[in-house]
Parts: structure tokens; C-alpha cells; sequence
């Protein structure tokens, strides 16, 4: 599990753009503090497209660089590190791949190379993330469909020009057949746009008579679940990878805290009980990492290991992560609560990271029922 | 067909055809793993016959040159006969300090003529080493270590004593830490090789809380060891002793991966809170299982922090502990029964966070040369 030449040379470069036009000051600060509606700024998305950035996961047939999760999941870290608000995971790696050898794609790729289309996934129901529970009806009406229902934590679903929904077009919720993924365009359905506790935005969207063509549908009726689930697969390494990225950039952060500051005449790093918490964190970040790049060998090797892996990763990355965030503010103290400090924002985008593309519950349930028990 | 792809298919082969059945079955006991030495008894002829075959083709020390009995693999195709061993369930053909301790740093620190000596009879699971490290004052705190070697012209004359030598009253030869100075706490100590049948060595079982005694306390009594068997230069041997506990803590680290399969797929709880905890493990251990294939190629390319084998064998010995915590709680009443496995391996997983150096120190290790955190 070696990075290659090539995998480092883009690790250098989404570092280095990303601590610099990524930084929090630049992007998560400014952009929640000027109250915008897209939660992220539409110029940096296109710098993500100048470099190449967006097409990672775009096949080569289609003008992308047609890489793997492994790059994926680097560029992630990256952006997890500095808290970098952007429609990359959910427009350049979620939809990508949802829509991924269909016509759609072709309708939609250029934008996302260029930076400048923004997709959405809708797959939420409920409160918790559970996609076979897929309810939203879609019955057949003359040429096309017609949908009635409800989706929630759609991640920028308002600033989307296509929603990538997922409905019930047979079966009933629990089945994973009978599930068609729909292209809804933004405007097609009513969106309340709602600003989550880390300021990003995600959408409960209602859908009341929503009449779509049958050109609307992706790939086939019914067979959604397949490129659903393989959406949701490197949705789920993606925000595992971000999650490494929000835990180092934390614990980064809290190490040093714990170099400068000083109580009691002594730099606080000198305490032994902070010194164990601190390298327990480290190591937890390190094996966190390499769950992530091992998700990423098993789906870019299509392995059938993948699914088992990819829920390993998103547990491991949120539980981690968690931990990295929690103990970032307790060992800064007072300044830790404050929101001028950095260290709080962390503990935010963690816990909406999380529970993206389902939770740690979630996961360790999916990693019990793959090990059959 | 790539190379590696050849080289896994030819493995697959050789193994099929050289692996007995008898090898294949998972071990009953500690009783059934092989650890060679002089006055090994083979348990049966398909134990010798995996050992010599292995051995013959340098794969009881895969990545080692062919030159000193190893394998000469690459890590790429290690890691595939590791693969490929698992995948038809064999046992390790020999265990050894030789092996996963010694050898790495006679590798490193040893003369041309210590490597040709003692590397192939490790290999071949001639010799068992056991190690002289701690001692009754010198536990955590190592380098305080207080058995003296004098200097007595032509050879060195060994008297003190050393506690939780592993094996050390089935061991042929032993490594062992001796105070050469006392100018300097780090900087007195030798690393010496001897014969543990050589006049004036004795050996005492010490009886755990787990009904078996695979430590022994050490007693040296006026121990004549010739000049030429140190390793590296005379006190300098703290700098191999820390190489060799690098790699003993890369070794101990393994038994994070426990057995390599689910737990909960083993135990199927059938209690939903003792699933809940046994997924919470399961995502643990697969995560770490992770980390150890990539720390073990980080290591082998040369790119892994020096201090990071504190790091795994923490995290290891943590979840192996918690592994068995959970293996008692699944066999309820029948995991307390003493004629079983169960109870034995569970209690005896509570040394795992002390021995090579104690979960703390490990912690204390990482704070100071991974996070540079002040006065660590």
C-alpha cells in the first residue's frame, strides 16, 4: 500500500492548492461568514477544474483523468485538513459515478471538468441513512414519471443544477430492487435549503407532482441500486478520506497547542497525561489512513471485499475523527470553546461528515451483516 | 501474465503439492507450534517434513538474502506467499527469536562472519535463541541494567541475572544486554551472544496467573564468553538493543491480527449488546490489520517513521487484549472452564501491554521522537 510517483505528485499539488485557496480564512470562514447560499465558493470549484482536480474520476473517453478512489481519497485529505468547503466528494466523485456510462454522463461531465455544473445526490428519507428504505414514489405517466415525496441531507441540493434522486419505481421500501435513479433538475421540485451546524447547506426537498420525462431516468428503470450503491461506495471512501483529512488537520492543530502553550511554568506537552492522549490520537489517525487506502485498493481492484471494506473505513474515519475533534478542544481549554479559534470547526465538520452516507452504527452494522453474524 | 502473478501461481502450486494435510489444520494448542532448537522432538513426521521443506527453500525467512539461508523475495512476493499460506490455512512452519528478533539485527549490525555463522542456522530452526533484556531493577527502565561483563583479556566474564527470559530453560543460545561500563548508562552496555549450556548458566520457570510459565528468571554465575561474540561495537550495544525492540515490537504488534478472521463471525453473538461491541472490535481489528500490510511495506521501502513499531505494537497488544476480554464474555460460563484454551489465552493477554516494553512507554516513545512534544 505504497503511494506511486505519480499518486504523490498529486498529493503535493492538492496540498499545496488546497492550504493556500483552501484555507479556512479563505473558504469555510468567509464564505459562512457573508451568509452565501451555496455554503462554498463557485471560483474555487473552477481552480479545481483548471488543475485537473475534478476530472479524477471522470473516464479518460470523457476528458477526465479516469483515476481511482486511491487519488480520490488523497485530494480528500486535502480538503479535510482545511476544512475546504466544495462540490467535490458529492459533484466530482458521488454524481460521477452515478451517472457513469450514461447519457447523462455526456450531458454533464464537460461541466463538472470545468468546474462549473454542480450535481447533487438525494438519498435520504429519514433522519438516519438508509437507502434500501427508499420510499419516494415514482409512477409512470404517459411519456415520462411522476413523483411524490420527501428527501433530506441532500448536500447541495439547492445549488445543484441536477439532483441525481433516487425513487421507488416498484417493490416497496426495504427492497432493493425496484429503485430508479432520476436526473431532477433543480428547479423541478421545492427546496428548503437548510444550513447544517458546520455551515455547509443540504437540501429537504419536496416533491410534490414532480413531472420528469423519461429521458430523466438514469440508466435503467428499476436497476438503480447497482450504480446507487457504487455511488455510494466511493461516497463513503470519499468522506472516510475527508474525515482522515478533518482528524490530522485537528490533531495537527491541538500538537501544536501543546508545544506553545504554557501552564503552570511548564509548556503544557510536557504533561505526561496529555503526552499518552496525544499519541494514542496519532496512531489512531495513522491506522484510520490505512483502512482508507486499503477501501480504495478494494474498489479500485473491484474486489468483493469492497463493501466490507469501505464500511470498516467510514466507521473507523468517523470514530477517529470524532475523537481527534473532541480532544482538539479539551486540550485547548477555554480557547478551544470560542469561536474565534479553529479548533471548533473541526468538531463540526466532523460530526456532518459522519453522518454523510450513513454513520458508525450504521457501518459496523453493514461490517456484522457482510461477516454474517 | 505479470511476474507476481507467475510467482503466485507457481507458490500455489509448490504449496499444494509440499504442505501436509497435517499442516493445514488449525493448531489445538501452543503445544502444536514448532520452534526447532538442538533438543527439539518433533511432535510428528508432518511437522518435520513442513520445517525442512520450508527451510530447504528459504522460506522460513522469506525476505532474508539467499546467501544466509533466507528466501531472497522481494516484499511484494512475500507478501504474496504470505497470501497464499493463509489461503490454505498452513501454520508457520518454525517460531524463533531467531527469526523475528535476533536476525534483523545481526543483518544489520553483525560482521560477515556472524551473518554466515548464525543467520542460516536460524533459518533452519538448528538453534533457539532466547533473549536476556529485563532484569529484576530494569524493567521500563531498560538501560539501567546492571549484569556485568568484565573484560578478562581473552574472554568476558558474565555474573547477574535477567528476569522474563522467554523459553530461556529450552533455548540453545541467548542475546543478552551486559553492563561493559558504568561511565555512562546508555552508552556502557554490550550486546553478547552465548551458549546457554556454558558452565555457570541456570534457569528458573516463573509460574503465571495463567497456569503456564513460558518465562524463566536467568542467573549468571562467573560466565566465560569469548571476545569475538558481541554485536556491534563493546558498549555500544543500546543501539542494537533498540533496533532488535523495533523489530520485537513489530513482532508482538501481529497479534492485533489475532486468528485474521471476524470475531463476530467466529463467536455470532447472539446478544445484540455483545454485537454492537463485538462490530465496534470488528472494525477495529480490520482497520488495524489494514495498517499492519501498510506499515509493513512503509517499513520494508524505507519510509516508515524509526519510532512507528511503538505505535503498532500498541495499538496490537490493546486489541488483542480486548479481543480476548470479548472472546470471555461470548463463551460465557464454558470460557471459565481452566482444562479449556480459553481461560489460559485470555489471562495470559494481559502481558501482551507489558512485555517489549509496556503500552506506556510505548505511548512515552511516540510522544518524544514522533510528535516531538516538549521534555518527553
Amino acid at each position: 500500500m505504497l503511494l506511486t510517483d505519480d499518486q504523490k505528485m498529486l498529493q503535493e499539488t492538492a496540498a499545496n492548492f488546497l492550504a493556500d485557496e483552501g484555507s479556512i480564512a479563505k473558504q469555510y470562514r468567509h464564505w459562512r461568514d457573508t451568509h452565501c447560499e451555496d455554503g462554498f465558493g463557485h471560483a474555487l470549484w473552477k481552480q479545481f477544474g483548471e488543475l485537473g482536480l475534478t476530472g479524477i474520476a471522470i473516464p479518460e473517453s470523457h476528458g477526465g483523468l479516469g483515476l481511482g478512489a486511491t487519488e480520490a481519497a488523497l485530494v480528500l485529505e486535502e480538503i479535510g485538513r482545511n476544512l475546504t468547503p466544495s462540490p467535490f466528494l458529492t459533484t466530482g466523485i458521488v454524481a460521477a459515478k452515478a451517472i457513469e456510462g450514461t447519457a447523462h454522463a455526456d450531458r454533464w461531465y464537460p461541466g463538472i471538468l470545468s468546474g462549473e455544473a454542480v450535481l447533487a445526490l438525494a438519498v435520504d428519507e429519514g433522519p438516519r441513512h438508509a437507502p434500501d428504505q427508499t420510499a419516494l414514489d415514482a409512477k409512470r405517466q404517459g411519456n415520462g414519471f411522476i413523483l411524490n415525496g420527501h428527501k433530506q441531507f441532500a448536500v447541495h441540493a439547492a445549488s445543484a443544477d441536477i439532483i441525481v434522486t433516487a425513487a421507488r419505481t416498484s417493490g416497496s421500501p426495504g427492497d432493493s430492487n425496484g429503485i430508479t435513479l432520476f436526473a431532477v433538475p433543480r428547479d423541478a421540485a421545492a427546496i428548503d435549503n437548510v444550513n447544517l451546524a458546520d455551515s455547509s447547506k443540504a437540501g429537504r426537498i419536496t416533491f410534490d407532482n414532480v413531472e420528469l420525462d423519461a429521458d430523466a431516468v438514469i440508466g435503467e428503470v428499476d436497476g438503480g441500486w447497482a450504480p446507487l450503491s457504487r455511488a455510494l461506495n466511493v461516497g463513503r471512501a470519499g468522506a472516510a478520506a475527508e474525515l482522515v483529512g478533518v482528524a490530522a488537520g485537528a490533531a495537527a492543530m491541538t500538537f501544536d497547542y501543546l508545544r506553545t502553550r504554557k501552564q503552570f511554568g511548564k509548556l503544557i506537552g510536557e504533561f505526561q497525561a496529555l503526552q499518552h492522549r496525544a499519541a494514542h490520537l496519532y496512531g489512531e489517525i495513522e491506522i484510520a489512513r490505512a483502512a482508507v487506502l486499503k477501501a480504495a485498493q478494494m474498489l479500485g481492484s473491484g474486489d468483493d471485499r469492497a463493501d466490507l471494506w469501505v464500511s470498516v473505513a467510514k466507521a473507523k474515519a468517523a470514530d477517529v475523527a470524532s475523537l481527534a475533534a473532541r480532544e482538539g478542544i479539551q486540550m485547548h481549554g477555554g480557547i478551544g470553546m470560542t469561536d474565534e479559534h479553529d479548533i471548533g470547526l473541526y468538531l463540526k465538520r466532523e460530526a456532518v461528515l459522519g453522518e454523510l452516507f450513513g454513520d458508525v452504527y450504521y457501518h459496523r452494522n453493514r461490517v456484522a451483516g457482510l461477516s454474517c453474524y | 501474465m505479470t511476474d507476481l502473478g507467475a510467482f503466485r501461481a507457481e507458490t500455489r502450486a509448490w504449496l499444494e503439492a509440499n504442505c501436509p494435510a497435517e499442516m493445514r489444520q488449525p493448531m489445538r494448542s501452543e503445544a502444536d507450534m514448532c520452534w526447532g532448537g538442538r533438543d527439539w522432538t518433533f511432535q510428528s513426521d508432518a511437522q518435520r517434513h513442513w520445517l525442512e521443506v520450508m527451510a530447504e527453500r528459504g522460506w522460513t525467512v522469506p525476505d532474508w538474502p539467499k546467501d544466509y539461508g533466507g528466501g531472497g523475495l522481494t516484499p511484494e512476493q512475500a507478501i504474496v506467499l504470505k497470501e497464499e499460506i493463509a489461503r490454505i490455512g498452513a501454520r508457520q512452519p518454525l517460531y524463533s527469536f531467531g527469526i523475528s528478533m535476533l536476525g534483523p539485527a545481526l543483518l544489520k549490525f553483525g560482521t560477515e562472519e556472524q551473518k554466515c555463522h548464525y543467520l542460516p542456522q536460524i533459518a533452519g530452526g538448528e538453534i533457539r535463541w532466547c533473549q536476556g533484556y529485563s532484569e529484576p531493577g530494569a524493567g521500563s527502565d531498560l538501560a539501567g541494567l546492571q549484569t556485568k561483563a568484565e573484560d578478562k583479556g581473552d574472554h568476558w566474564l558474565v555474573n547477574g541475572q535477567k528476569v522474563w527470559t522467554s523459553y530461556a530453560d529450552k533455548a540453545d543460545w541467548i542475546f543478552c544486554l551486559t553492563r561493559t561500563s558504568t561511565e555512562s548508562k546508555q552508552g556502557g552496555i554490550s550486546f553478547l551472544l552465548f551458549d546457554m549450556k556454558t558452565p555457570g548458566v541456570s534457569t528458573r520457570p516463573i509460574l503465571l496467573i495463567s497456569g503456564n510459565s513460558p518465562f524463566c528468571e536467568t542467573f549468571f554465575d562467573d560466565v566465560k564468553v569469548p571476545k569475538d561474540q558481541v554485536v556491534g561495537e563493546v558498549n555500544k550495544g543500546w543501539d542494537v538493543a533498540k533496533y532488535l525492540l523495533g523489530h520485537e515490537r513489530e513482532m508482538i504488534s501481529g497479534m492485533g491480527l489475532g486468528g485474521g478472521g471476524s470475531l463476530g463471525a467466529a463467536m455470532k453473538p447472539a446478544d445484540p449488546m455483545l454485537r454492537a461491541a463485538i462490530a465496534a472490535f470488528d472494525v477495529d481489528a480490520l482497520a488495524f490489520q489494514a495498517m499492519s500490510e501498510r506499515f509493513t511495506s512503509l517499513w520494508k521501502a524505507g519510509e516508515a517513521h524509526p519510532a512507528s513499531p511503538s505505535m503498532m505494537k500498541y495499538a496490537g497488544t490493546e486489541l488483542n487484549k480486548r479481543r480476548n476480554e470479548l472472546m470471555m464474555a461470548a463463551g460465557g460460563s464454558e470460557a471459565l472452564e481452566w482444562v479449556a484454551k480459553q481461560p489460559r489465552d485470555w489471562l495470559r493477554s494481559k502481558g501482551n501491554s507489558i512485555e517489549g516494553g509496556t503500552s506506556e512507554v510505548q505511548l512515552n516513545i511516540v510522544a518524544k521522537h514522533i510528535l516531538r512534544l516538549p521534555g518527553a
